[in-house]
């Protein structure tokens, strides 16, 4: 492990802490700006539509993970985002406008839904939001003027300086992978959003967000104003999620109440705790498992149908329920999702060969009830 | 149409839902766990309870076809407990959830791979048939739902109240480690619990198939229990019921005089509404922690 003898004040505001993990870093961003390099047009939506959910999880994981806030009904800001960035793309305003405008409208519904939130906690949360979400499914088709009803709509392609950003836009020869640029500009949003965040974790922002989410109780008792951060922690998350909602408008092109099913406030969820709660690497992990692992169990079942000579062969449900089974090991063997299990190897590593196995075993634990706070 | 009438179907209709609460109320009472899987464990039970009744099936007669879908169901939740939910105790809670949320897409594939996703019926041997009080037309199947949820409930308060099983429930649930050190077993008391509340959904799923079909999604009703556990107060087992019931009755209320398209989105906004003047539900149970 790496002791950081600290000299000075800019130590701790550094962003890389060292070295090493700028370089670590820096691979990992050569990696992601050079995909359209390497990968193939399928994977490389994929990615897009992974690096799309990651923004989203950013989002959740403000509200989740640091300040203790359950939301079941994510997909609603997801559509909130995306219905507004169609309504001003078809009235005529730049992306680089209805962009942040389309954001910044799900995050005041987000704020509006956290005052009558802010009393609730826990598993009641989890349920009012629940029902926000499942009541944004029919309200999104009541308001057929602006959603297109049941049918949908169809979002026209992004233009940024006479450049095409569409999902299917051309690329540079030699080099032709379409959607390219729209994957670097979800790249960006991402990486912005990541900056975003790890700046905001060390405001006093982010360490009222902590405090309450450790306890509400203490926070209050430091003078933490604990309504307001609630209400700014909702609105910073729907904010991001609405984000992820506009650019998720554009990779879908078209799309109806059905892309914000109440499956995908879950799926969300699924994504921050398979992650990890509490750690920006979490909401990407966890996009990486959530948006890739069907993929691969597409591609596993096709190989192994191939080999087996059984010709174009489906179970249905076979999908979901190999996923799910995936995550019932997972959260077994890992309850404190993949940033938990990375923390481990990478001490195990750092330690070599002092690491000991019972390093991170926990304290025999009993129930902490809820029903006292 | 009668509101009375209306109302007989709410009621109904509200004892599924409160059946499928208190299975999550049980749960949550006893281990802080959010059962996500109970509405598929709802499915299952009817499911279950169809293969032994139906003659195309087993063909058993009602009654003990549905006793013995009972008992297997409840080994059916005490095994999942011990086997899987046991091994993420004390963890955090969302850990369990996941986890439920996972059980619950695993149930749907058994069973649609089981007994295919079309919508099938169980043979309800007093189906069709009706008898009237005043202008009001009761089902048969209506009278056997409520009145089942009535025996089921008192049997359940008795339970709770009397037995030594039930005291010893009531002791864990409301703090596990001294119940622990008064010598209740209490990992052996939260798989009698699931296995308790996996009699109760499949109970709730026969009622459920008494009065229409079933299929494999059957299970997403689980969401609507939700809301009616949520507005009881999550915790509180009358709440439940009252939940279910207050749910039950709004629907079909809200079918008929609101306009089309708003009518699905009453039971939400009603919960809503009590949250937000109550939120922690209208039986509440939570006291706030002295530091």
């Amino acid at each position: 492990m790496r002791i950081h003898f600290k000299t000075d004040y800019q130590q701790d505001l550094r962003l890389f802490s060292d070295l090493p993990t700028f370089i670590y870093y820096l691979i990992f961003f050569i990696a992601a700006a050079s995909a359209p390099l390497w990968l193939g047009e399928y994977l490389l939506g994929e990615m897009t539509y992974v690096l799309i959910w990651v923004i989203a999880g950013l989002g959740l994981m403000i509200l989740v993970g640091h300040t203790g806030q359950v939301s079941l009904g994510h997909g609603a800001f997801l559509a909130c985002g995306a219905y507004m960035e169609y309504n001003l793309i078809e009235a005529g305003v730049p992306f680089l406008l209805a962009f942040p405008l389309s954001g910044l409208f799900a995050g005041i519904i987000g704020a509006l839904v956290a005052i009558p939130a802010l009393k609730m906690s826990g598993i009641y949360l989890a349920i009012a939001t629940l029902a926000f979400g499942i009541i944004v499914e029919d309200v999104i088709i009541l308001l057929e003027h602006w959603t297109g009803g049941v049918e949908g709509v169809y979002v026209s392609s992004i233009m940024i300086f006479g450049i095409d950003f569409d999902r299917y836009a051309g690329g540079l020869e030699p080099y032709a992978v379409p959607g390219h640029n729209f994957y670097w500009l979800c790249l960006a949003v991402a990486l912005l959003s990541t900056l975003f965040y790890r700046n905001l974790l060390r405001s006093p922002t982010g360490r009222a967000f902590i405090a309450i989410r450790d306890s509400e109780v203490s926070a209050r008792a430091m003078g933490v104003n604990v309504s307001r951060y609630k209400t700014l922690a909702f609105g910073l998350s729907c904010f991001f999620t609405g984000l992820s909602g506009a650019l998720l408008a554009h990779f879908l092109s078209a799309f109806n109440y059905e892309a914000f099913l109440i499956l995908i406030s879950i799926q969300l969820l699924l994504m921050v705790t398979i992650g990890g709660l509490g750690s920006i690497h979490g909401a990407w992990f966890g996009a990486l498992i959530i948006g890739l692992l069907p993929v691969l169990i597409v591609i596993v079942r096709e190989e192994i149908s191939a080999a087996a000579g059984l010709g174009n062969f489906t179970i249905p449900g076979l999908d979901q329920a190999v996923f799910a089974g995936f995550l019932i090991i997972f959260i077994m063997i890992e309850p404190l999702g993949i940033y938990g299990r990375w923390l481990k190897i990478r001490t195990w590593f750092q330690l070599f060969p002092l690491a000991k196995k019972d390093m991170f075993k926990r304290h025999k634990s009993y129930l902490k009830t809820e029903r006292m706070r | 149409m009668d509101p009375f009438q209306l109302l007989v179907g709410g009621i109904a209709n509200g004892c599924v839902y409160g059946l499928v609460a208190l299975g999550f109320v049980l749960i949550y009472k006893a281990t802080e766990a959010v059962n996500f899987a109970q509405g598929d464990l709802m499915m299952l039970g009817a499911f279950v309870t169809m293969t032994f009744v139906n003659q195309e099936w087993w063909g058993f007669p009602f009654i003990p076809g549905f006793i013995l879908a009972m008992l297997v169901m409840g080994l059916f939740s005490y095994l999942l407990e011990f086997v899987v939910i046991r091994r993420l105790f004390g963890q955090p809670q969302f850990a369990v959830v996941i986890l439920t949320i996972a059980i619950g897409f695993i149930l749907r594939f058994i069973a649609g791979s089981i007994w295919g996703h079309d919508p099938q019926s169980l043979e309800f041997p007093l189906a069709g048939q009706s008898f009237h009080i005043g202008s009001v037309v009761v089902g048969y199947d209506e009278a056997f739902v409520i009145l089942v949820t009535a025996v089921l409930t008192s049997l359940l308060y008795l339970f709770f109240a009397r037995t030594r099983l039930g005291i010893a429930m009531q002791a864990s649930s409301q703090n596990q480690l001294a119940a622990y050190y008064m010598g209740i077993p209490v990992k052996r008391i939260s798989s009698l619990i699931w296995a308790l509340s996996g009699m109760t959904a499949s109970v709730a799923g026969v009622l459920f198939a008494a009065k229409g079909a079933i299929d494999p999604s059957t299970g997403l009703l689980g969401i609507k229990a939700f809301a009616a556990a949520v507005i009881g107060g999550f915790g509180s087992l009358p709440g439940a019921l009252a939940g279910g019931l207050i749910i039950g009755i709004i629907e079909p209320m809200a079918q008929f005089f609101a306009p089309s398209g708003y009518s699905q989105i009453a039971p939400y906004a009603v919960m809503l509404l009590v949250l937000i003047l109550r939120p922690n539900g209208l039986f509440s149970q939570v006291f706030q922690k002295k530091v």
